[in-house]
């Protein structure tokens, strides 16, 4: 099978078209999608390729994006809505939890939801508390919607393409100062990955390091600096928020009997907490150490870089954090 | 526009008695307990959700927020079911999971009840979406009240369906008050067929976009129009139904806001009296038709309470289904 070495940017604008091609159905709206060509140059070149039907420019009116694309859903279309940053998805939040993630059940099952809301996230770019959240954790709080959080080109392709293609409501998390990350990529349009499947990225034996997303890449620095004096960190990238898939961490842990949860956002009931609750619970037994946890401060990020940096994880903060559990 | 036959008429009788005597038992039912959460009574306003209904053509929509019994009924949902729904049973429309404000049958094209204010309005514009994207002829009618109009779904789907250009009827029942907060106190502008204005939609398509929601015969001819011109103009319009509820805004409104006279001056307006005398007026003869219609409705809904109360409630697998696809 024919393989690419391409970035997640690529990677995304891929699935995008291969599904367009695919299924009629599957149509692009959101906030400069069109003319413009994506906020982040995922769907260029869309408008002239598929025309102003199925690449449509809406006004910036985020809870009527993501409402309408429900309404579309449900009555049978599969909208990919697009809200710019996930920062102006709060403004969208009623449409997102109340009716995306609520209409299938209040009604029984009558309706199908069949959509995907892809955003992007992430802080560390200098633009201020209200534009540098990493908030996906509060959409997983709810059921009856998927949360994705790809952290590398190949899961980016094969989650999006499975999101599509799935008919629950995902919310398509990317982050924005990843998108020129690359790795090798299948080009086979029926490469899809499953949905709610954590993926172990590096083999290790003495800790268990769970992240996704940036966090994947703090982590995969930190490895390798630990991996000099001789410490072999496992690395669980979770890829999806919800359904969290937790299996591969408990095996894991098993064996290393150490974990350390990175993640980018903020540390008070975040996947941390979750994922720390889960281990004690299932395999309490095999901890040799209390499990730790790497996030931002608690605290809103600033505009300084270097005090925005200072709020923010890195990969020496993740070193930090293995060798307190070790 | 050819009259309704009186044929038509006696069959929307029959439809504002069955809401009106089905919303009086639920009534009856909650004050026993035996219906919980929140219920809104249509009482009033029925003239408005049949009127809609008939004019609705084959493949046409509707859908509306949580004062819903009215138009769930006119739409041909099974009184039975409904009334299971109200007493959160499995055979309910909504399997028992939604309850008064969120009956829905995708079967009948009635795409919810919707509790939260506004909340539906995006998903019209999406319902809506799906006809123009496959070039299908279908208008969907979406229902709100004159307190949703203040809300930022309705500027956001009215203008989205503007530039879109979907076929959508938003038609706002001005019932004369959000809760205990009357138009005029939330509404900078209280004329409210004037807000299309600001997304440009049509104001003057040749009839008028407000109209006497206490009349049904008006109303099933209005909104028969502003269908047929939004099928033809490929645009969206919105309109006004003039209408007012009897009840409270929900059980238990202590209704501070408004007179006992006021609402004894409307009740003279009842649309189920106004199509009565119509009719009566002109075919004397009717009113046995009538008088009997009453007696089958009261009968048909026993049979309804019969039903919902012998069903079975939800089971642990229902609780847990359908949160996914
Ligand atoms: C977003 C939201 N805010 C507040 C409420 C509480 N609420 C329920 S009904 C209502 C009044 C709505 O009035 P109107 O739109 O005129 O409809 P009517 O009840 O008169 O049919 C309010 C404030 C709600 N359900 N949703
Ligand atoms: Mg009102």
């Amino acid at each position: 099978m024919a393989e690419k070495n391409i970035t997640i940017r690529e990677a995304l604008s891929a699935a995008l078209r291969e599904e367009m091609l695919r299924d009629e159905r599957v149509f692009i709206m959101g906030e400069e999608v069109g003319v413009w060509g994506g906020t982040y140059a995922v769907t260029r070149g869309f408008l002239d390729e598929f025309g102003a039907r199925r690449v449509r420019d809406t006004p910036i009116s985020e809870m009527v994006i993501a409402g309408s694309a429900v309404g579309a859903a449900m009555a049978g279309l599969r909208p990919i809505a697009e809200i710019m940053t996930i920062n102006f998805a709060f403004v969208a939040m009623d449409a997102i939890v109340n009716h995306m993630a609520k209409v299938r059940y209040m009604f029984n099952g009558q309706f199908k939801v069949p959509m995907v809301l892809r955003t992007t996230t992430g802080g560390g770019k200098q633009l201020g508390a209200t534009h540098s959240h990493a908030p996906e954790v509060v959409f997983a709080h709810f059921p009856g919607m998927y949360v994705a959080v790809p952290g590398t080109a190949y899961d980016a392709k094969g989650m999006l393409k499975a999101a599509i293609r799935d008919d629950n409501p995902v919310m398509f998390v990317e982050h924005s100062t990843m998108l020129q990350r690359r790795s090798v990529v299948p080009d086979d349009p029926d490469f899809v990955l499953p949905i709610g499947k954590s993926d172990v990225k590096r083999q290790g034996k003495d800790v268990t390091i769970v992240t996704y997303q940036k966090g994947l890449e703090w982590s995969t620095q930190a490895a390798d600096i630990l991996a000099k004096d001789g410490i072999e960190a496992e690395i669980i990238d979770l890829r999806w928020l919800r359904p969290l898939d937790l299996e591969p961490v408990f095996e894991s842990v098993k064996k290393t009997n150490r974990a350390v949860i990175v993640e980018e956002s903020l540390p008070r009931y975040n996947v941390g907490a979750e994922v720390t609750a889960q281990i004690q619970d299932q395999v309490f037994d095999y901890l040799d150490a209390p499990v730790k946890r790497v996030s931002a401060l608690d605290n809103p990020l600033p505009y300084a870089s270097n005090i925005e940096m200072m709020a923010l994880p890195d990969a020496q903060k993740v070193v930090a954090a293995v060798k307190e559990v070790l | 526009m050819a009259a309704p036959t009186k044929e038509t008429m006696i069959n929307w009788y029959r439809q504002m008695v069955l809401i009106r005597r089905f919303e009086e038992k639920c009534a009856e039912l909650y004050q026993q307990g035996k219906i919980g959460g929140f219920l809104h009574l249509y009482i009033g306003q029925e003239a408005t959700g049949v009127g809609i209904a008939a004019a609705l053509r084959q493949n046409d929509h509707a859908i509306t927020a949580y004062r819903d019994h009215g138009i769930a009924l006119a739409m041909g949902l099974d009184v039975n079911a409904v009334m299971a729904e109200m007493l959160g049973k499995r055979t309910g429309v909504s399997g028992g999971k939604g309850g008064s404000m969120h009956l829905a049958s995708r079967e009948k094209n009635f795409w919810g009840g919707h509790g939260i204010v506004g909340g539906h309005l995006p998903l019209a514009a999406g319902i809506a979406l799906k006809a123009k994207y496959l070039e299908e002829d279908e208008v969907v009618v979406a229902m709100m009240g004159d307190g949703a109009t203040n809300i930022g779904y309705f500027h956001e789907s009215l203008n989205l369906s503007a530039v879109w250009g979907l076929p959508v009827l938003w038609l706002v029942e001005n019932n004369g008050y959000g809760m205990g907060t009357a138009v005029d106190r939330a509404s900078g502008q209280a004329d409210l067929v004037k807000k299309g204005i600001g997304y440009g939609l049509e104001q003057d398509p040749g009839f008028s976009l407000s109209f006497n929601g206490m009349d049904v015969v008006e109303v099933h001819e209005a909104v028969s129009k502003g269908i047929e011109w939004i099928s033809r103009n490929g645009r969206p319009l919105f309109m006004e139904s003039r209408t007012y509820r009897f009840q409270g805004h929900s059980m238990g409104d202590p209704e501070r806001y408004r007179t006992k006279d006021e609402v004894a001056r409307y009740a003279e307006g009842d649309p189920i009296g106004v199509l009565r005398n119509r009719l009566i007026e002109k075919h004397k003869s009717v009113q046995a038709t009538l008088d009997k219609i009453e007696v089958e409705v009261v009968d048909e809904i026993a049979k309804a309470v019969e039903f919902a109360e012998s069903s079975p409630v939800p089971t642990y697998e229902d609780l847990v289904s359908y949160v996914y696809a």
